[in-house]
């Protein structure tokens, strides 16, 4: 019996057939250990070229805001305050902006034009880095320098809180439009996941919210974003994690200084601009490696931050 | 009940309610604005650079009266970079993307890949283009074409993978079991009969990952910084059109400025048109 039903396996199933099976299965499986190799490829170039410079500085480098190739110093304070500060009020601003849009597409906006909208902001997302960098920089600095910038110093009372926090050379590019820009940029992914995260409540919640008398806001606040409040937190965390590693738009509109920004109109460095900007023309090895160091620090951060939005949003599909 | 029935309380309910649909929908007229805005200083800015030279002239040297010199050795090398950047990012992608979705069922190495995957499909470009530095620009002294497409193939091959992966679960059991009926091993089946029946999603994860790919700058300036000649070698330095619009815009040259903008109009609308033909295939195979 055993016999007959092997011959009978090997009539269905030749084992040329068996082998092109298995080496299929192999290829597939080596592209995806590949695929694995890759990110812990990522890491360890990014460790031992990193290195001498963290060997060297200790942890010096993290605290020090002297960035100086001429002297061959490097601390890297200023660029990872610039990338975080960016991406939190980049956050700041997205943020509303995207729920209000999702809400607003969902909840308000009549089908035929919510088509429209979501390719519109589909399209948001899909604008090169770059693209936003340019416009940035010949659009929305000069703009901003003109019409927010200049009159907000020149109203500002000496010594007044205004003061400190709009000093800086008037031109616009500065660590607030590049947060800005950012916001931009982010807000399309925020807003899609928050959309989907909204459709995805349950219509007879809904329903017995409005059947109670609610009004769309209530619905909204006290039903729908609780509903959905632990992948919302993640969808957060993945248009932060963008917002801390954009780099071409934020090259072109910081205006690339390390030092500590002095206040919100002042021109500063992130991480990713940093390296945008200066590994090309590096020469020193010590140089280098400190680029290199900065790029692990941005690894780190934002690889956490992406693996926790992950987590959150837990395969659902965006 | 008396609460409930407080018309002055109603009142203020509905008038919070008008607020919120109004704030709602400025937020709405913000992002579009944001989307004319950038789309109407591309087209004022660019289409008057759109004629035959720019697609058949090369970048031109600094100081060059305004309106000479064209993008062609630009185009050629993004072209071939992404040309090359895609076919590795479509054959890994593919094989990633059909190994989670076919062979990873309950596994926990299949769960780790997934994980990462959608980790990278975020993670910063830059740091992908310090990675290819190390691995392809460093042991060969210089970068070069086939470089920046190495960089490029790291990028959009977690796009790839993932829609992939999401078009092949789309595929019914039944499917595969009648494909199994009929004799045919795992892997034939696959091949034969899952991938034919996503075809239209695999294209869609191809251009999707060209979109990723075509307009980044970051992974370039250290692996393939530029050319301002005429060269089509993957083994030696190319132009390509987001690196002229780096080293272009933030030039004083004037000219240099006008072809910053005609490069950016132009890989834009490739960029979105790939994006907008994408998405339209992948919502006309979602319905069918």
């Amino acid at each position: 019996m055993a016999q007959s039903l092997t011959a009978m396996a090997d009539t269905i199933a030749p084992r040329r057939v068996v082998r092109g099976d298995a080496l299929f299965h192999g290829l597939c499986f080596s592209a995806a250990v590949l695929l694995m190799a890759t990110l812990a490829g990522l890491l360890v170039a990014l460790v031992i070229g990193g290195w001498p410079a963290l060997a060297h500085f200790g942890p010096g480098f993290f605290t020090s805001s002297v960035w100086n190739p001429v002297t061959d110093e490097y601390g890297a304070a200023g660029p990872i305050v610039g990338t975080l500060v960016t991406a939190l009020l980049a956050m700041l601003v997205a943020l509303p902006l995207a729920v209000g849009i999702a809400v607003f597409l969902v909840e308000f906006c009549p089908a035929a034009l919510a088509h429209w909208v979501g390719i519109a902001v589909e399209l948001l997302a899909g604008i090169p880095s770059i693209v936003y960098g340019m416009w940035g920089l010949f659009v929305l600095a000069p703009w901003f320098a003109e019409h927010v910038q200049m009159p907000l110093m020149l109203a500002a009372t000496p010594g007044g809180w205004i003061e400190w926090l709009t000093q800086g050379v008037p031109n616009g590019t500065n660590i607030f439009t590049a947060s800005l820009v950012l916001a931009i940029m982010v807000l399309p992914f925020i807003a899609t996941v928050f959309r989907e995260l909204l459709l995805s409540v349950p219509g007879h919640v809904r329903e017995a919210a409005y059947g109670m008398g609610c009004t769309s806001f209530e619905v909204v606040r006290a039903i729908m974003l609780p509903y959905v409040r632990r992948s919302a937190i993640g969808a957060v965390m993945l248009g932060l994690g963008r917002a801390l590693g954009e780099t071409m738009a934020v090259t072109f509109i910081i205006g690339n200084s390390h030092a500590f920004p002095k206040g919100l109109f002042d021109s500063g460095s992130t991480i990713a601009s940093t390296i945008a900007n200066e590994f090309a023309e590096a020469n020193g090895t010590l140089h280098i490696s400190a680029l290199v160091a900065l790029g692990l620090v941005l690894f780190v951060i934002t690889f956490s931050v992406l693996a926790v939005a992950r987590m959150l949003l837990a395969r659902e599909k965006f | 009940m008396a609460r409930l029935t407080d018309p002055a309380r109603y009142a203020r309910r509905k008038a919070a309610n008008a607020v919120f649909v109004t704030l709602t929908s400025l937020a709405t007229l913000v992002a579009v604005l944001a989307l004319v805005a950038i789309l109407s200083s591309l087209l004022v800015n660019g289409l008057g650079g759109i004629n035959l030279a720019a697609f058949t002239t090369d970048t031109p040297g600094g100081g060059e009266p305004l309106g000479t010199g064209g993008l062609r050795n630009a185009m050629v090398g993004s072209l071939l970079m992404c040309g090359v950047g895609m076919a590795l990012a479509v054959v890994i992608g593919i094989l990633v993307g059909t190994y989670l979705a076919e062979y990873g069922e309950g596994n926990r190495l299949a769960s780790a890949i997934r994980f990462l995957n959608d980790v990278l499909l975020s993670a910063p470009s830059i740091l992908i283009g310090l990675f290819a530095y190390e691995l392809f620009v460093v042991p060969f002294h210089g970068g070069s074409a086939l470089a920046g497409a190495a960089a490029l193939a790291i990028l959009s091959t977690p796009v790839v993978t993932r829609t992939t992966e999401d078009i092949l679960r789309l595929q019914s059991n039944q499917l595969r079991e009648a494909g199994m009926a009929l004799g045919a091993g795992k892997g034939l089946v696959i091949r034969a009969i899952i991938w034919r029946a996503s075809r239209t999603g695999l294209v869609t994860g191809a251009l999707l990952g060209f979109a990723r790919m075509s307009g980044e700058t970051a992974p370039l300036i250290f692996t393939n910084a530029g050319n301002q000649f005429f060269a089509a070698k993957l083994t030696g330095l190319t132009a390509s059109l987001p690196v002229s619009i780096y080293n272009f815009a933030l030039s004083a040259d004037e000219n240099w400025r006008r072809l910053a903008w005609v490069a950016a109009l132009v890989i834009s609308v490739a960029v979105l048109s790939a994006n907008i033909i994408g998405r339209a295939l992948a919502r006309g195979s979602k319905q069918s």
